[in-house]
């Protein structure tokens, strides 16, 4: 079967919502990051991505393609190698017999990323899905691209070998079976009911709900002498939540998108209700970055405690709509 | 979000690229609609490059005045810091800042030199080199 290539939001939603319309079960990408309730919100001080502290607005990588093995019925097999050119062979082998095969890979060493956007993030997700019989570049599907792409051996060899945090080790994955469409009555409100608990319940502060008050403690006591400083923190905070493969409210959106379907194949209007909230709370996230982005810019004055303010109104909301998602399911 | 306010304001940092956004349509369904990007993100991206390259360009006049050598030009050319640049060639952290050393980097094992340039993605002649 030809491969289709399609634009998507988040690299690793989009290329295993590829991957299974390609082994032929439609799913959108909303519905495989919502089913493997990859929502959520992580605050990382102890994880550096340029010496600053990670901040997540989902589960970490991997955690959608393997939260879709158990609704979907599907058996994925995930490979890593100590040597690059074991790395490369398998993978060369794997595409010889017509598969397609995702990939794990920095963004800094593949060429065809903007030269600006090319940063040391490790946990980037492609889809291989041949090899250009003519010059034998890799022939890729990057699922935030627009269109597919290629790229050459030595480059994608260096991506898939990165060190560093979240270092891709050469991972490959593709799926053993054909994926089977869940019975939604139980897969759906499972799905729901582990997201809210998530984001409500798990015993780490930095995780969910009281991650996000976390964080806006933590903004609140930057340093008001070193302004520096604060606009590197903030400004990570936004990047994480903009452009680190799609980010904070645009991981809303797709929920809310998420939602709209399930209302739809659960016959529960109410989940329709929900979506609009969160797509509310999605803007309140932009509205954070709007004013965090105006403070960098020095078009308001640096206040950190404004942002806190906006962050903690923020995790107020979020509570309010998980423990309605949960009363929902 | 609404369909008509996903941001078209074009954003260099994307070269062009269009990124997909969820947005709300005028039926009320979400579906994706492409962005050519949101002055915020350029704000942010251009904020964490215009800083990589604010510590290339001292490390260089470092190296003009002896302070430093042109390991540490391009280790923030090529967007490192020290421990990424440790855990890319296997090297301790405090063997590589003895190396922004002018006079450690001059006598360098040549085995070492290869180690920093493919961890750079240079050549040796390129990473003895500042342009």
């Amino acid at each position: 079967m030809e491969f289709q290539h399609s634009h998507a939001s988040h690299c690793e939603s989009g290329v295993i919502s590829s991957m299974i319309r390609h082994h032929g079960l439609p799913i959108s990408e909303p519905m495989s990051f919502g089913l493997a309730s990859a929502l959520s919100f992580a605050y990382l001080p102890i994880v550096k991505i340029n010496g600053l502290p990670l901040v997540a607005y989902r589960m970490p990588p991997k955690f959608i393609i393997k939260g879709l093995q158990k609704p979907l019925g599907l058996k994925m097999r995930f490979e890593k190698f100590h040597d690059p050119e074991a790395g490369e062979r398998r993978l060369d082998q794997l595409l010889g017999e017509g598969r397609v095969v995702g990939l794990q890979t920095s963004v800094f060493w593949l060429p065809y990323m903007p030269e600006d956007l090319r940063f040391h993030f490790n946990a980037h997700n492609v889809l291989a899905y041949g090899r250009d019989p003519a010059s034998g570049d890799y022939q890729l599907s990057d699922p935030v691209a627009e269109h597919v792409v290629t790229c050459a051996p030595a480059d994608l060899k260096r991506a898939r070998f990165a060190k560093g945090t979240l270092a891709p080790k050469g991972l490959l994955y593709y799926p053993l079976n054909q994926p089977q469409t869940p019975d939604w009555s139980k897969a759906l409100p499972a799905a729901l009911r582990k997201t809210a608990r998530i984001m409500l319940d798990t015993p780490l502060p930095i995780i969910g709900v009281r991650g996000i008050r976390r964080l806006a403690r933590a903004i609140e006591r930057l340093d008001a002498n070193n302004v520096q400083h604060s606009k590197m923190f903030i400004g990570q905070v936004v990047r994480m939540q903009e452009e680190i493969g799609t980010g904070g409210g645009g991981f809303r959106f797709i929920y809310a998108s998420f939602l709209q379907e399930a209302a739809e194949l659960l016959a529960r209007p109410r989940l329709n209700e929900l979506s609009e909230n969160l797509v509310d709370i999605g803007d309140d996230w932009r509205d954070f970055a709007l004013s965090a982005a105006r403070m960098i810019r020095d078009r308001e004055p640096v206040a950190p405690g404004k942002l806190a303010d906006k962050l903690r109104a923020i995790a107020e909301r979020e509570k309010a709509f998980f423990l309605d998602l949960r009363r929902a399911a | 979000m609404l369909e008509s306010e996903v941001p078209q304001e074009g954003n260099s940092t994307l070269k062009g690229h269009r990124k997909a956004i969820y947005a709300r349509g005028a039926d009320g369904r979400i579906g994706i609609v492409p962005s050519a990007g949101w002055e915020v993100e350029e704000i942010v991206t251009m904020q964490a490059v215009d800083d990589l390259n604010r510590l290339a360009e001292d490390a260089r006049q470092r190296i003009a005045a002896g302070l430093t050598s042109p390991l540490e030009y391009h280790m923030h050319r090529c967007r490192m810091d020290v421990l990424l640049l440790s855990q890319a060639t296997g090297l301790w952290q405090w063997r590589i800042r003895r190396h922004f050393r002018p006079d450690r980097f001059a006598r360098l094992a040549p085995a070492l030199l290869v180690r920093y340039a493919e961890a750079l993605g240079l050549s040796v002649e390129a990473l003895k080199r500042v342009d």
